[in-house]
């Protein structure tokens, strides 16, 4: 029963990991229709964004963390200006295959920059741990606050998208960009504005992942990248509680096939049981289901 | 859309074209027709040096390992460590060498199309690769061209396995396996013993396979057995988990020192507490910036590096000076390459005028001479058998107050 | 002159696709003859004819069928490794290498195309991103499965194992060892294999998409249920293009495995499958000599630019990006236009 409980809360501290990874992707997704496969890197970048300003200048970690947001949100704009806003016209794979590009080269720069050596990253909140039922079962703070975090984006995130001008201009966008644009809404402005709002969630998703999980290389986004991106895509993409309930999910069936089924076959069975959920339900755990017309 | 395409196509078939030229007019004008084996490198040296008497040899070194991508670290490091040998080599004054290091991505046909440039460049002995899994792609290549390769980390059997012209300076995986389960048992560690170890990754396996082989004559039991995949070095819940409900009083790290520093910072979080015994591998733990020496407090690692000499004192220094980090074992095994590569070139007179095919025989001999053995950072008194593999004493350490003590 | 005049459109490009293949290993048989090819090009010669393949193949599910597939890698392993069974365990009794090849093409064709089966009638149920996130799982499943196998043959014949290392061999070779992937195969792929097995791939490609079946499968890719009300049965053509790709790939796969030694199950994880994708997208979606091109060209990239040693790999993202960008500039493909005369039929293919 204990070690149930000590997987559940390994599952739910990883999941929501990449439970905010997913937000992000979902974000984007959902108003620029496209999949921005440099998510995962510019995470990498708030990670090491965070970790100089708290190893080398030795600032405070909330100074970091914003330092980070600001960062990233920054370099999400200019990528998305210099390098997905000429294509906006032309196919969502042209600016996938861009998008690709600009990953390998957010990996190499930084490791131009900061080097290939594993860089240990101490967590922000502290390395605490909180210990339930006379020590059994310890709750690191670190996923606490990932779970917290998680859960306060989720609600920024659907009261942004639902009450502001500028939540409901991206709703209009991710509808029908042509009749957004007729409606006086500037999508270009919008489309921009999405990914600086992903941006900064990719950099606090980057503080926390390696405030969980410590090591830090300029490869550390690309998996759980690509792992968020299935979770987006479990929940339904587009869908803001989709991704929560996704990464969540994901991160669950993770630890319980490592601990109960087989760490060698566990890469194969998570997506086993991604193909089955999305064979029963094809949009997605809370994705819309568009009918087709012709 | 496709019409327009067609013009930007054009464009980038004619650059496309144009790089094949390119390759193969710079490859005319530095070397022989390549159906001509063995005669690589034939041109006089500019120094109109002649005799080959040591003088002013300079002796072209090919290396290969991984310096993007995931795994560029051990790749770097071993690139770095050959570097400062050779710094030194090439101010003694007598036989110089030349290196040319290549990326390989950790991949093996990235490998060989490192190895293929490198054989354009006129290479006479080839260094690398870091990793077994294109080293074993490499091997297969220069084998059948007759080149001579030493490999500093590549432990897989695979790599020499058939190839007489190849040599590690690493212990074999199932070797580190099998001497881990020894001290193990000899020194009576732990009788209930765990393992985490990366399935995707030869190195892991094979030490595992080796140790578990080990084990089950030595009577010490393998309670848990995880794996992890490559890339998804975050989450070790499941599997300390899965160790400490064991009932494990130890736990085998065959693994990287990326993935281990997880292991021991997550277990400390969940206040489980195993003694850890890892493989060469795990030496650079204590070199990672940013990580808690403490918690690899009374840690074994099975490291054939010795911090202790003066030779490797004043190594470390010079690796710190030159990159600002401290060196571990991968850059230590090569540096000790080019020391052994030195020691045997001159022991078979090698000229700058030999081909790589007469090097590979004339080194080949002296490798396998049972009168010849090499000191180093990694081990005094290195010999190598006709099967490649070397003979060294293993050096068990342990990390006390945050250094390396050894056992 | 007039006859070609009066051919049909895809026609013409069909004739120009294999004209330009053809006119490329002349050239290249030509240079290699002379010995004016570099070892560092030579050795490129095999992986370029694989990727050509993969990137052809992977045109038909992309381009011409219009579903988005992550792990066409996934086929290549099964093949490289069902080759690398088939060519190490017929070494004794089929002298001929080049024979063995061709055996180890079949197979490792065959066994994809089974597994083309296998993921694709569940995938083919999705439609798009869901569809590609399907493929990119079933990939790394793929993978993932493929560590764990253990084969290796003796005088009793194939010995598989899985998870266990333990082959109970008598004197045997082993040829796929978990992690390690494929060990100890003997290299018998060749250029001129590659440039045979890429002049089939067009064949059956160009034909499958200028026949009736073809048009069927372009009809389900620009609109589903007008196709299906006109009678079309649209997850058999779904499942024709994708299986087709899935053989092709296997065959790929097998040339690959058979160019180098020892070929790590890693290989084929997701990062190949986008690489292949990246070829497609570049040449043009159902553009088949665009991805003989791109592919060519994005092979060669890499390891033109070792000359800028540790920055090489950043360059060829810079490069990556420009060209996607340059490719979908309208002002710069205006220019172009304007500079290379119109030659409608060379562009207009699917």
């Amino acid at each position: 029963m204990m070690t149930f409980l000590t997987n559940l809360v390994s599952g739910i501290s990883l999941g929501s990991v990449y439970a905010i990874i997913a937000l992000g992707y979902t974000m984007v997704y959902g108003i620029a229709k496209m999949l921005n496969f440099a998510h995962g890197d510019v995470i990498m970048v708030g990670a090491y964004i965070s970790f100089c300003t708290t190893s080398y200048l030795a600032l405070p970690a909330w100074v970091s963390v914003i330092f980070a947001i600001v960062v990233c949100t920054a370099l999400g704009v200019v990528i998305e200006g210099l390098a997905y806003k000429p294509l906006r016209q032309a196919g969502s794979l042209a600016v996938l295959i861009t998008a690709i590009g600009v990953s390998y080269f957010l990996q190499n720069a930084a490791q131009l920059i900061w080097t290939s050596n594993t860089k240990v990253f101490t967590s922000v909140v502290g390395s605490g741990s909180i210990k339930l039922f006379n020590g059994q079962l310890t709750i690191t703070v670190a996923a606490l606050v990932t779970v917290a975090a998680c859960i306060i984006i989720m609600v920024a995130l659907t009261l942004f998208t639902t009450t502001t001008k500028m939540g409901k201009a991206m709703r209009a966008c991710s509808e029908d960009k042509g009749a957004a644009q007729l409606m006086g809404i500037n999508v270009n402005r919008t489309i921009s504005m999405t990914f600086a709002i992903g941006s900064a969630l990719a950099a606090i998703a980057g503080v926390l992942l390696c405030s969980s999980y410590n090591t830090l290389i300029p490869t550390t986004g690309a998996m759980p990248g690509i792992k968020a991106f299935t979770a987006a895509v479990f929940g339904g993409i587009g869908s803001i509680p989709g991704a929560l309930l996704g990464g969540i999910l994901l991160g669950i069936i993770e630890v319980f096939t490592n601990s109960y089924l087989s760490s060698e076959l566990s890469l194969a069975i998570v997506f086993g049981v991604l193909i089955v959920v999305l064979l029963v339900r094809p949009s997605g755990l809370l994705g819309k289901y568009v009918p087709e017309k012709v | 859309m496709k019409k327009k395409n067609l013009a930007a196509l054009l464009l980038a078939g004619a650059m496309c074209f144009g790089l094949l030229a390119g390759c193969s007019s710079s490859a005319d004008s530095t070397n022989p027709p390549a159906s001509d084996p063995g005669s690589q490198a034939t041109q006089p040296a500019e120094t109109g040096d002649v005799g080959g008497t040591g003088e002013g040899v300079t002796i072209k070194i090919g290396g290969i390992g991984p310096l993007t991508g995931p795994n560029a670290q051990y790749g770097i490091a071993t690139r770095q460590g050959a570097e400062i040998a050779i710094e030194e080599i090439n101010a003694l004054g007598g036989i110089q060498f030349e290196l040319n290091s290549q990326d390989d991505e950790a991949n093996g046909e990235k490998g060989v199309n490192a190895y293929n440039n490198l054989m354009d460049w006129g290479m006479q002995i080839l260094y690398g690769c870091t990793t077994s899994g294109s080293c074993a792609a490499v091997a297969a290549e220069s084998y059948n061209d007759r080149v001579f390769q030493l490999t500093p980390s590549a432990s897989s059997t695979t790599v020499t396995d058939g190839h007489d012209n190849v040599f590690q300076l690493c212990f074999t995986d199932p070797n580190q396996g099998k001497t881990a389960a020894n001290f193990i048992s000899e020194h009576k560690l732990a009788t209930k013993v765990a393992v985490i170890y990366n399935n995707s990754d030869d190195y892991s396996t094979g030490i595992y396979q080796g140790f578990k082989e080990a084990a089950e004559g030595l009577g010490l039991e393998i309670v848990s057995t995880t794996t992890f995949p490559e890339d998804t070095t975050t989450d070790f819940s499941a599997q300390i988990t899965d160790a400490y409900n064991k009932g494990a009083e130890m736990i085998f790290l065959p693994i990287y020192y990326t993935p281990a520093s997880n292991i021991l910072i997550q277990a400390s979080q969940k206040g489980y507490e195993f003694s850890y015994f890892g493989c060469d591998g795990l030496d650079g733990i204590l070199t990672l910036e940013g990580f808690d020496t403490s918690l690899a407090e009374n840690v074994y690692v099975l490291t054939p590096f010795d911090t202790t000499s003066d030779a490797a004192k004043s190594f470390i220094e010079k690796y710190k000076a030159a990159t600002g980090t401290e060196p571990n074992q991968f850059a230590a095994d090569g540096y000790d390459c080019m020391y052994a590569l030195y020691e045997a070139c001159k022991k078979a007179n090698i000229t700058d005028g030999m081909g790589y095919a007469e090097v590979c025989e004339a080194l080949i001999a002296v490798f396998t001479d049972s009168g010849f053995s090499v000191d180093g950072l990694t081990g005094s008194g290195m010999q190598w058998g006709t099967n490649g593999e070397v003979a060294k004493d293993p050096l068990i350490v342990q990390i006390v107050n945050g250094a390396y003590v050894n056992q | 002159m007039s006859k070609l005049k009066n051919m049909k459109q895809t026609t013409k490009t069909s004739i120009f696709t294999y004209a330009l293949v053809i006119a490329a290993y002349l050239v290249i048989q030509a240079l290699l003859g002379r010995g004016m090819l570099s070892r560092s090009t030579q050795g490129q010669l095999v992986p370029i004819c694989c990727y050509i393949v993969m990137a052809l193949s992977l045109n038909l599910v992309v381009g011409v069928s219009g579903e988005l597939s992550l792990g066409h890698a996934g086929f290549m392993s099964v093949g490289a490794f069902s080759g690398a069974v088939a060519a190490v365990s017929l070494e004794g009794m089929v002298g001929s290498p080049a024979l063995r090849l061709a055996i180890a093409m079949v197979a490792g064709a065959a066994l994809a195309a089974v597994a083309g089966v296998i993921v694709g009638v569940p995938a083919l149920r999705l439609q798009g991103d869901y569809l590609a996130i399907v493929t990119l799982a079933f990939g790394q499943i793929i993978v993932n499965i493929l560590q764990c196998v253990y084969a290796g043959v003796d005088g009793g014949g194939l010995h598989f194992n899985f998870l266990d290392p333990e082959l109970h061999m008598t004197n045997g070779t082993p040829i796929i060892s978990g992690p390690k992937g494929t060990v100890s195969v003997t290299k018998i792929s060749s250029f001129t294999a590659g440039f045979v097995l890429v002049l089939i791939s067009l064949f059956v490609i160009l034909n499958l998409v200028n026949s009736r079946s073809g048009r069927a499968i372009m009809a389900v890719r620009d609109n589903r249920i007008a196709a299906e009300s006109v009678g079309i049965n649209v997850t058999k053509y779904r499942l024709m293009a994708f299986v087709t790709a899935a053989a092709l790939a296997g065959a790929a796969g097998a040339l690959y495995g058979l160019n180098y030694s020892s070929v790590a199950p890693v290989k084929f994880d997701y990062n190949q499958s986008i690489l292949v994708l990246v070829f497609v997208v570049l040449g043009g979606l159902g553009n088949m000599w665009g991805s003989i091109i791109a592919a060519a060209f994005l092979t060669i990239l890499p390891e033109a630019m070792r000359g800028f040693e540790d920055y090489r790999m950043l360059v060829y993202a810079i490069v990556l990006i420009l060209v996607m960008l340059a490719t979908n500039n309208d002002n710069l493909k205006a220019l172009l236009g304007r500079l290379i005369p119109r030659r409608k039929g060379a562009a207009d293919n699917g």
